[in-house]
């Protein structure tokens, strides 16, 4: 059985070890500079046609008025008058009450997955890979799945609720709801990934610094706090920039589960809805610009917060 | 005495507990590969077992058929395409100095900052300019180029981790870079290339927005759109035995391909490549 083990990785192509010196290129190699450009020709040119030059219309169709079908004209800063939009703000709310949400709950529940399975008797590895099997499922096909176990009468959550709260609940009926509804789905889903992250980091950890704890005497949660978790915070920081992201780009999830009714709507579906629907890209492009400045700076707050004095 | 006794206690604590958590994490997928093929729906008769579900997916819209043969498209060409991309650039950027080589490395992993959901409305229209808009090569390439950061970062480290001495001995006997990349490193580099194709599949696979937002001729549809077309399409009236058919086709590749290459997957955790 081919099991989910970070430590089984050889460490051959590990190297997070300092990045060795990169500037000792031989003279032999100076000659193939030209050969060389050849090979990254492809990823700059990927890079720059996919990347850069629709970063850039991003930001000039943001001072355009841009719709969907017909001609373009410049119009100042009139499409950032989008982010005063009481929609825009209303799915700005639900959206950080959802991120704040989820990395809370993801994380306790990684967490604890992480160090259940981190060492443990014979069958380990069956556990971790059932844990992250669902990661392994797409988040569309997720949220289908769970659409399902929503919506039909048969579905085993439904009959447990009859029992245990004699009637049926509206999982996806109210925002509050809803925002659970989708927390446990996630949760379900994403769990696994973020165990495997975090088990990377515990596997980083000096055996010899538990073995000295021990010896000085200390209990689980003095463990925990003085040697776990501060040898953890780059892997913690690590794991809370990806699910703070992901969340507040939430998508998938809340169009496919609700189409954003009863308030659910998260601000890429309000992109979405300025695009496609009110057929205004740049207002659409607008809102994109202060999602991407926005996640910038917050992406950089949590690392430098998780950074310091460590 | 009491050693064993605890330890004993121990891992019939671990073992309760996580059979406990096993059964939740799987719960869902059985229960939906258990309704895709038992019941009224599934049977087409009162209860028992039956493929009606997967029937009606079959002739759904433009036909399974159709929908599995995009989404395979799409994803052999991300995979191919980032896989070749990030082998070649990761050659050069591990091995060779040239100019510009920081700055295209630096915007390459820049591409990481940029919330993916906010450029695909500048994509979309920069694809019409280019006549690859309602195209699954251009969501191919988009796809491609939002994986190019990971495989780019795992296929340096992957040069950077075999030894220098190796190709200075083929260099030196007159063989060519191209040469060495082909005789002396891909057999090093394999792995690595594997690891990257890996996430690069399960993306592409999966992937919602993109072509949610960039196919809109129907017949085009990759399946996680389809099978959202099947939820949303007609409001009230759901086709639930066939929503179920189809996650369950859309999911058995994923995880047949997970399970087989697991200790790939788990690679691309252990390499760094996600720090970056």
């Amino acid at each position: 059985m081919v099991s989910l083990s970070p430590t089984r990785a050889p460490s051959r192509d590990a190297p997070s070890s300092p990045p060795r010196a990169r500037h000792d290129v031989s003279p032999l190699r100076r000659g193939h500079r030209r050969l060389a450009m050849v090979y990254a020709t492809p990823l700059a040119v990927i890079v720059a046609v996919l990347f850069v030059v629709p970063l850039g219309l991003m930001v000039w169709m943001s001072f355009n008025h841009w719709p969907l079908l017909g001609a373009s004209a410049p119009n100042g800063v009139t499409n950032y008058r989008a982010l005063g939009d009481p929609l825009f703000l209303h799915a700005l709310w639900f959206t950080v009450k959802y991120t704040v949400v989820t990395t809370v709950v993801l994380g306790l529940v990684a967490f604890g997955l992480a160090l259940l399975v981190q060492e443990g008797p014979r069958g380990v590895g069956l556990f971790r890979t059932v844990f992250f099997l669902p990661s392994a499922v797409g988040l569309a096909s997720a949220s289908l799945l769970f659409y399902g176990m929503f919506n039909t009468d048969s579905s085993p959550l439904n009959a447990a609720m009859r029992l245990l709260a004699g009637g049926d609940v509206d999982w996806l009926g109210s925002s509050g709801n809803a925002l659970i509804s989708t927390v446990g789905m996630i949760t379900w889903r994403f769990a696994g990934f973020y165990m495997l992250i975090l088990m990377t980091g515990l596997h980083g950890i000096d055996p010899v610094l538990y073995e000295a704890a021990r010896t000085d005497g200390a209990g689980w949660w003095q463990t925990m706090r003085r040697v776990t978790l501060p040898l953890l915070r780059p892997t913690i920081a690590l794991m809370m920039v990806l699910s703070v992201t992901g969340s507040l780009l939430a998508f998938d999830q809340f169009f496919i589960l609700t189409g954003g009714r009863h308030g659910t709507a998260t601000i890429v579906i309000d992109v979405y809805r300025e695009a496609f629907l009110s057929q205004d890209l740049g207002r659409a492009a607008a809102v994109s610009v202060a999602i991407l400045v926005g996640l910038v700076i917050i992406n950089g707050a949590q690392l430098r917060l998780l950074r310091r004095d460590s | 005495m009491s050693r064993p006794r605890h330890r004993a206690a121990r891992s019939a604590g671990f073992y309760s507990t996580s059979t406990v958590l096993a059964v939740l994490f799987l719960f869902p997928m059985v229960w939906t590969l258990f309704s895709s093929v038992h019941g009224r729906q599934a049977s087409g008769r009162g209860n028992g077992w039956g493929i009606d579900d997967y029937k009606r997916l079959f002739h759904y819209g433009s036909g399974l058929p159709a929908y599995l043969l995009n989404t395979t498209v799409v994803a052999l060409i991300t995979v191919c395409v980032t896989v070749v991309v990030t082998t070649l650039g990761g050659y050069a950027v591990a091995r060779f100095d040239f100019p510009g080589k920081n700055v295209l490395f630096l915007v390459t992993l820049a591409i990481l900052m940029v919330p993916y959901a906010t450029i695909l409305v500048p994509l979309y229209v920069f694809l019409g300019w280019i006549g690859l808009q309602n195209s699954l090569i251009g969501l191919g390439l988009v796809l491609a180029m939002f994986q190019l950061p990971f495989g780019l970062f795992m296929m340096r480290n992957s040069f950077e981790a075999l030894p220098v001495e190796l190709e200075e001995a083929a260099l030196i006997d007159g063989c060519t870079p191209t040469g060495v990349l082909r005789r002396v490193l891909l057999r090093g580099v394999a792995p690595g290339m594997v690891t990257v194709a890996l996430f690069a599949f399960l993306a592409a696979w999966n992937e919602f927005v993109a072509p949610l937002i960039f196919l809109t001729d129907g017949a085009k549809f990759t399946l996680p759109v389809a099978l959202f077309n099947l939820e949303a399409g007609n409001f009230g009236s759901v086709d639930f035995g066939a929503l179920q058919s189809g996650v369950v086709t859309a999911a058995v590749p994923c995880v047949a391909v997970f399970l087989l290459l697991q200790r790939y997957y788990v690679r691309g955790f252990t390499s760094g490549a996600l720090k970056g």
